[in-house]
């Protein structure tokens, strides 16, 4: 019987639109695909640019425009004299015209080159770049924790859902996610850092490294001083990740392929691991990727608390002068970081759903 | 004005859908206001007598309101978590409304403070006192009400932003709304919290400030689901109607979108509440709120610089912040419940 | 419906009881344990428990014999579909299942989970309704066919490969078209990868619920034909379920109809067809016209009214506030069924008495 033909080939004809020779029909198909998925990027990317060039006009707009007169804001409180302040206008090319000066202010940011710190004296751009590997390190690190527990407990959450786990599980993550991130970070210190009655302080409580280690000893230094800081930011975090693949794994849960895939004889584990998930996992990747696109700036409090030697100190120490070139200078950054993370979720979603793009 | 839809659910008894064919019976759960609004009547009281006098179409609209209203509330006591989030809203309110009475807007005087500085909790200071010596208990009770008030108006601000942007590029569409929602998109992918932050350092420090940055940074999701919601409706016959009838663009928007979006902007509202509580206690604590007043995020800044926590005072830190998570997570649970009713098959987003 | 995947658990509560089955069991042809592939003795399916229980199968005998086709017919709602998915035990939680399904003399309902999941597909398979929803979208066709075989038969990646090419090439689709996703394909094309799926472990019995009915006319036709061809070559039973008594009579040996959870009549496909018994089959195969009959194209007669709600189903003979011959009693007697002929059944009341004139529902009903 295996070799039964049938007459569904002959009239197939009907039935089958794009009926292809099997001989070149798949090679034309790919390179159908391949033009579809180049045009798909093309014009992710050329998105990516707008919003790009969107953020520069809203620093602009932001920093240059909605405070007034910068020179006023940067020596406020400072006795100045007229005629120091026409030279610092003069300085910061403040006299010209204001749409010479946001040209100039983007072919400078386009050229890398954000301004000069009042507080710092250093151009922005290298204080930036001297703060990327530590606010890498800890935010990629508690995302990464956090997304994976997330999806993890979403799962079980909503596979079982009514059930005692997945309202135990839901309670505790939306209860952590209302608690502000600064405070969990606060009390911890005070917990297992200064120590709280029999509790001794096991953490440090601050900073990335004590300074003296070198090697292996080094890494576990600093893996030590991450220990708080990633605590909370997963704390405050995998709420949002556990709530969304719950939601979009019930979405699924009525699906007649998973009725399927039952039919076929498949374990419960296996229908929810290779059809269940990987259908509920699209909307989820999108927040993942937000959730990384905020990694930078959702750090700035938890690192300003545990004195992190990163972008959100950074940030921190620049808002209370205010050294308005840092600030706006890490807005674009942080702005750039959400723009590239919403162009790689893009560019990854039609490799996991086959619908997209094509 | 007649809200004559045409039900979307013609059997509507109880459990009838669960018998019905296995398959694709989910897409037809019992009262499914998917649309957000007034679902088809039950064959209840109200419905019946009002049919029955042959009303007024005003009377009629008020009879459906005041019917769908009780559904609502039938359907929103079944949600638990809804009920307590609403109990802990109802004390916390009351404590925020009642506190002139027993506290009176010198707790925050710095001058004549009562205590000492830092003192532990006693008989006389239940939370301690910070380092002006004022009363931890009375400034967290009298915090409450700029909490609350910053909530409520930043996510008001915030939900009518996105209201009027989402009807509006709803019912106009075309290029227009291209425009308009490409806009909104990128505002999405803006981290918010950054945004507002910046607004709130360059402009004046005032509570004003704090309310106006929150507002505008937070918009764009509802936005995003009340255009939905308008491109729906507007599909529906009565809205040719009533354009057939005449009924101009502000007719149609105000009179037919409007209120059947309200229930979405009310589930919007209250989750927006939480997050607009939250980024408020941020932005104190950062520095950026009213330095005039005394909040929650304040206190916590306050806790920070007096060294609270280097020395472990616990006491000063730790209520500030428990207030201000059963807050949110209070105006979390009744917004869930509330979405929940409105979509029984969302299982609860967010 | 509240849809509990986890199945696994749930219905091990399921009632292993064998319902005491009714005399006379609609198969007339008195037949031996051995001839039945499948059995089913008073089948029960209700959601929900307590005051607010639903039942949606009401006590359903039915037959198939090894190599036979067998089709149910029904309007929606009338529990045909839940039937199909009882017969492998894939509802949900919440609905109970009594009675015996015998497959191979096996009860399925009474089964350890372990050999449940054996039996699924391997002995009997599914052609689901909608084949765009029932595949998986994220998914590769060839590695869904291939799934099933993988499993049951332990077999290589290479030899699934093999036998995946093989079986799209039985339901006519070229071997390239194992690299599709869904969503490349045609609906027709679509429901051909369902066809060869089904075939994959080379089951027994074949369930096809509705398998053509998302599918324009030509390609209906298509289907049904590669179905009939494949179930002959291949010696396996077919039981078809559709609101399509026109396309069952055409493919099957014998058909059902089913009303509001149950059994209303049947018999041999082309005498219930033709000559239906009971009125509602009547109507229902007045429902759709007849190719070669202009008479009924000209009018083609519905029926009034909907199908009972099943939580609150009428007195006495559930059809009888749209049975165009009801009598008084019909309200508060209920009907079984009863002979009507040779090898047939039927539940009206009006069968095996004097037919009444008023009766003729349909209008002159043409003979083959």
């Amino acid at each position: 019987m295996s070799t039964a033909s049938t007459p569904g080939v002959v009239r197939d004809a009907v039935d089958d639109p794009v009926k292809t020779g099997p001989s070149d029909g798949p090679r034309t198909r790919t390179t159908g695909h391949r033009t579809g998925y180049l045009l798909y990027v093309a014009g992710k990317l050329g998105g990516a640019a707008v919003s790009l060039f969107a953020i520069l006009v809203t620093s602009f707009f932001l920093f240059r425009i909605i405070p007034g007169d910068p020179v006023k804001a940067m020596t406020h409180g400072k006795p100045t004299s007229v005629e120091q302040m026409a030279t610092l206008r003069k300085q910061f090319g403040l006299d010209l015209p204001m749409w010479q000066q946001f040209t100039e202010y983007c072919a400078k940011a386009l050229t890398g080159d954000l301004g000069t710190s009042y507080q710092f004296h250093a151009p922005v751009g290298e204080l930036i770049a001297e703060k990327v590997p530590a606010t890498l390190l800890l935010t990629g690190v508690a995302v990464l924790i956090y997304s994976t527990l997330g999806l993890w407990l979403g799962t079980r959450s909503a596979w079982r859902h009514g059930g005692l786990g997945d309202r135990i599980n839901t309670g505790v993550a939306l209860t952590l996610w209302s608690v502000p991130s600064f405070w969990l970070g606060l009390l911890l210190i005070i917990v297992f850092s200064v120590g709280i009655g029999p509790i001794p302080g096991m953490f440090p409580s601050g900073g990335m490294e004590s300074g003296n280690e070198t090697g292996f000893a080094h890494v576990l230094d600093v893996a030590h001083h991450m220990v708080l800081p990633v605590v909370t930011l997963v704390a405050v975090g995998y709420a949002q990740t556990l709530l969304v693949m719950r939601s979009s794994l019930l979405d699924e849960m009525g699906s007649d392929y998973l009725t399927t895939a039952r039919a076929k004889g498949l374990r419960d584990d296996l229908v929810r691991r290779k059809h269940a998930v990987p259908n509920a996992m699209l909307p989820t990747v999108t927040m993942v990727f937000i959730n990384l696109g905020h990694v930078a700036a959702g750090s700035i409090l938890v690192e300003t608390v545990f004195s992190w030697p990163g972008l959100g100190g950074l940030f921190y120490q620049a808002l209370s002068v205010p050294d308005l070139p840092v600030v706006q200078g890490l807005f674009v950054v942080f702005a750039g970081a959400m723009i590239l993370m919403n162009l790689l979720a893009d560019l990854l979603y039609p490799l996991l759903d086959p619908r997209v793009g094509r | 004005m007649t809200i004559d839809k045409t039900p979307p659910n013609p059997s509507e008894s109880g459990d009838s859908s669960e018998a019905s064919e296995a398959s694709g019976s989910l897409t037809e759960m019992p009262g499914t206001p998917t649309d957000g609004t007034a679902p088809p009547q039950t064959t209840g009281a109200p419905a019946a007598t009002a049919k029955a006098a042959a009303p007024s179409a005003s009377s009629l609209m008020w009879a459906r309101r005041r019917a769908s209203v009780s559904r609502f509330w039938r359907q929103y006591r079944t949600h638990r978590a809804g009920l307590i989030g609403l109990a802990g809203l109802a004390v916390i309110a009351l404590i925020a409304l009642t506190s002139p009475l027993f506290i009176g807007g010198d707790v925050q005087s710095v001058t004549d403070a009562p205590g000492t500085a830092l003192e532990s909790p006693s008989g006389e200071f239940p939370l301690g006192t910070d380092q002006f010596g004022r009363s931890l208990l009375g400034l967290l009770i009298w915090g409450a009400r700029i909490s609350l008030v910053v909530g409520l108006l930043a996510a008001a601000l915030s939900v009518a932003i996105g209201t009027l942007v989402g009807i509006v590029a709803g019912h106009f569409g075309g290029w227009f709304a291209t425009v308009v929602m490409r806009i909104t998109d990128w505002f999405l992918v803006m981290p918010a919290l950054v945004l507002a932050i910046v607004l709130a350092t360059v402009m004046s420090r005032s509570i004003w400030t704090v309310i106006l940055a929150i507002g505008v940074t937070s918009w764009p999701t509802t936005a995003r689901l009340v255009r939905a919601q308008t491109i729906a409706i507007e599909s529906r016959p009565y809205i040719e109607r009533a354009r057939a009838l005449g009924g101009g663009h502000g007719h149609v928007m105000t009179r037919h979108v409007l209120p059947n979006v309200m229930p979405l902007v009310l589930a919007q509202t209250t989750l927006g509440i939480s997050t607009a509580i939250l980024t408020e206690a941020t932005l104190a604590f950062l520095g950026l709120g009213d330095p005039s007043v005394v909040s929650w995020g304040g206190m916590l800044q306050d806790a920070r610089e007096a060294g609270a926590v280097s020395s472990g005072h616990w006491w000063y830190l730790a209520p500030p912040g428990i207030a201000i998570a059963v807050v949110a997570l209070a105006f979390t649970l009744c917004g869930r419940a509330i979405e929940a009713v409105l979509n029984p098959k969302l299982g609860v987003s967010r | 419906m509240t849809e509990t995947p986890n199945a696994e658990t749930s219905d091990a509560e399921t009632h292993p009881e064998a319902g005491t089955s009714k005399a006379g069991l609609p198969n007339a042809g008195t037949p031996k344990a051995a001839s039945s592939l499948l059995e089913i003795k008073d089948l029960r399916v209700t959601y929900g428990t307590g005051p607010s229980a639903v039942p949606a199968v009401r006590g359903v005998d039915l037959v198939l014999e090894s190599g036979r086709k067998l089709g149910i017919a029904g309007e929606s709602g009338c529990g045909k579909s839940t039937l199909a998915l009882a017969l492998l035990r894939l509802l949900p939680a919440t609905a109970k299942l009594t009675g015996q399904v015998l497959l191979d003399g096996e009860d399925v309902l009474t089964m350890k989970w372990g050999r449940l999941r054996a039996v699924r597909w391997a002995g009997a398979s599914i052609v689901f309704q909608g084949a765009m929803h029932s595949l998986n979208a994220v998914h590769r066709i060839g590695d869904q066919i291939a799934e099933p075989v993988l499993l049951h038969r332990g077999a290589t990646p290479a030899a699934a490969r093999r036998r995946t090419v093989e079986l799209l090439e039985q339901v006519g689709l070229p071997a390239s078209r194992a690299d599709a996703y869904p969503h490349e394909l045609s609906g027709g094309q679509r429901q051909r990868v369902m066809i060869a799926m089904a075939l994959a472990c080379d089951p027994r019995l074949i369930v096809a619920d509705e398998p053509t009915t998302a599918l324009d006319v030509m390609i209906q036709a298509q289907i049904l034909r590669l179905i009939e061809q494949l179930v002959a070559d291949q010696d396996i039973s077919l039981l078809m379920i559709s609101h399509d008594l026109a396309v069952l009579s055409d493919t099957c040996d014998r058909l059902a109809v089913m009303y509001a959870g149950r059994i209303v009549e049947e018999g041999p496909a082309k005498s219930v067809y033709d000559a239906a018994e009971h009125p509602y089959s009547r109507a229902l195969s007045a429902a759709f016209p007849r190719i070669g009959d202009p008479a009924s194209r000209r009018a083609p007669r519905g029926l009034p009214g909907d199908p009972p709600d099943p939580s609150a189903l009428p007195s006495g003979c559930t059809f009888h506030p749209r049975c165009p011959v009801a009598l008084d009693e019909c309200a508060r007697e209920d009907q079984s069924l009863r002979e009507a002929g040779p090898g047939r059944h039927a539940a009206c009341v009006h069968v095996g008495a004097a037919v009444p004139a008023q009766m003729s529902v349909t209008p002159t009903e043409p003979r083959p």
